[in-house]
């Protein structure tokens, strides 16, 4: 089973603030885009034609690691909003 | 703000610690309120999969006994896997599963919204879908919480929000997570028919069982797998250190250490015809306990996972049981300093003497050198793989039929192993 499928079969509402902001400025300056391989979602991917990263906050299972690894600070995280986000049925 | 608006207690974070709490401090009558951001207590929790309850005996409501476990364990094993190999130590005896106060499966969801159903029956006002902000810090005290930006006083404040704890971040308890003290686990729920999962555990009706494994699965990173059966699905997951998945700028990602895990031909087959319905992760305590991690400003008392009490002993991980023992010791703390005249710091002072008159301090330390222990990267690719090596040359009788195979296994099992590292690791592992 691919990782994107995994991830659809869990249950989300989404909230319209994105509750992971990138500092894009940090983002260009790294070279080890240790987020893309952390995120057990893969929800980070580097923008095509750029040096700037993007991450879909609608598949997030709010583990954050991507908040613990990011070796620049780059990742402001905070918690979707109360009743938004993943919603565990088993957990 | 008056007096009477003010909160006896308030909780930050609907699991297993917070809503121990909530019970204690709302049967003694004190105003509780549980700010839980998930749609409902347990939506946001994820955990392997099974909670001790021996340590609890002494301090679990009565009401426990009605918990809606999945299964009581009765087997336990743990496996080495190198390749498609794998070798097992299994244990199955009667005082596993002897009394109720064994271990028992897990599914969080239901668990904690069973138990926050129990708070609310004790009195405690449990809010969900209520995001907290930030702790309200005054003087280098903590007194109340910010929830959707409406000011909450509160005489004592629990973080009880889990193992990020953003909430101890921000009252200045720690400088927010990092990798070196934190794993990542991943985790499927495979359904699977009861009868079925007996079969293939070889257990007696609503039996459970527990695996652990080890393995080149992690790709030679620290952390391992598990299997945790369920009453009609299996919790199978992969636990590894983020720290060195971090890194440099190439290694494996985390999602596929699951797939190999998977892959291992002895938990493909026990998994077999199974159907994935949630795919969850979360970040877990993974250093040995630090007691600097209840060093919190006055008002403000850690529990659980956000107070970083996990241990793991390497046959035995636990977390569950520190939770509900910290977040039953926070609530008994609160209700004794209810009339003190410095509520915040009374409280705080009889946590302490409460995690330290219990099973809680002194299990999280008796962890300290297992947990380190458990860094050596060796255990995770080398060892198995002479394990599975040693064992292949001891069972196998090849084609020039030779009896007794001890030497060569014994040879195959040193293969690109220094002896002097090996006899380093044992002297260590001796002194655990």
């Amino acid at each position: 089973m691919r990782i994107d499928e995994k991830v659809a079969l869990d249950a989300f509402r989404p909230d319209e603030e994105p509750h992971i902001k990138l500092d894009q400025a940090r983002c260009r300056a790294c070279a080890s885009r240790v987020c893309v391989r952390s995120c057990p979602a893969n929800l980070y991917a580097p923008i095509e034609g750029s040096e700037e990263m993007k991450v879909e906050c609608s598949g997030c299972l709010e583990c954050g690691t991507c908040l613990t690894v990011c070796p620049h600070g780059a990742v402001d995280w905070s918690h979707p909003r109360g009743g938004c986000g993943v919603r565990y049925r088993c957990g | 703000m008056a007096e009477s608006e003010t909160f006896d207690v308030a909780i930050v974070g609907g699991g297993l610690a917070g809503l121990s709490c909530a019970c204690e401090t709302a049967k003694a009558g004190l105003v509780t309120a549980v700010f839980e951001r998930g749609a409902e207590c347990g939506s946001k929790n994820v955990s392997g999969g099974r909670i001790y309850l021996g340590p609890l005996r002494r301090l679990l409501p009565e009401f426990w006994r009605d918990a809606p476990f999945e299964r009581l364990v009765a087997r336990e094993s743990v496996s080495l896997a190198s390749g498609a190999a794998t070798t097992t130590i299994e244990l199955r005896a009667d005082e596993l599963a002897k009394d109720a106060f064994a271990s028992h499966t897990v599914l969080r969801a239901k668990l904690d919204k069973w138990l926050a159903e129990q708070a609310v029956a004790a009195g405690a006002m449990v809010l969900p879908e209520s995001r907290v902000d930030r702790p309200i810090v005054t003087d280098g005290r903590v007194s109340g919480v910010v929830v959707g930006g409406e000011e909450i006083p509160a005489h004592v404040v629990v973080a009880a929000d889990g193992a990020l704890s953003l909430l101890a971040k921000a009252a200045g308890l720690n400088a927010g997570p990092k990798p070196e003290r934190l794993a990542l686990g991943v985790k499927e729920i495979v359904t699977l028919d009861p009868g079925r999962i007996e079969d293939r555990f070889g257990l007696e009706p609503g039996r459970g069982a527990a695996r652990m494994l080890v393995g080149d699965f992690t790709k030679g990173l620290p952390g391992g797998g598990f299997l945790y059966t369920n009453k009609d699905s299996i919790s199978v997951g992969a636990v590894v250190r983020l720290d060195p998945l971090s890194t440099g700028p190439s290694g494996p990602e985390s999602h596929a250490l699951l797939d190999a895990l998977k892959a291992v031909p002895d938990v493909a087959r026990l998994l077999s015809g199974g159907t994935t319905v949630e795919y969850s992760a979360h970040v877990v305590p993974e250093a040995p306990f630090e007691r600097t991690a209840l060093d919190a400003p006055p008002g403000l008392l850690p529990a659980g996972d956000a107070a970083g009490m996990v241990a793991n002993y390497g046959f035995t991980v636990r977390g569950m049981d520190f939770a509900v023992a910290s977040g039953i010791l926070a609530g008994q703390a609160i209700v004794a300093s209810r009339e003190a005249p410095d509520r915040a710091t009374a409280a705080r002072e009889a946590y302490l003497r409460g995690l330290e008159g219990s099973f809680v301090l002194r299990d999280l330390a008796a962890a300290r050198g297992v947990m380190t222990f458990l860094h050596n990267p060796r255990l995770y690719g080398p060892y198995p793989q002479a394990a599975c090596a040693a064992a292949t040359e001891l069972f196998r009788v090849g084609p020039d039929g030779r009896p007794f195979a001890f030497k060569p296994a014994l040879a195959e099992a040193r293969r690109g192993l220094s002896a002097w590292r090996v006899f380093r690791d044992l002297w260590r592992a001796r002194k655990l």
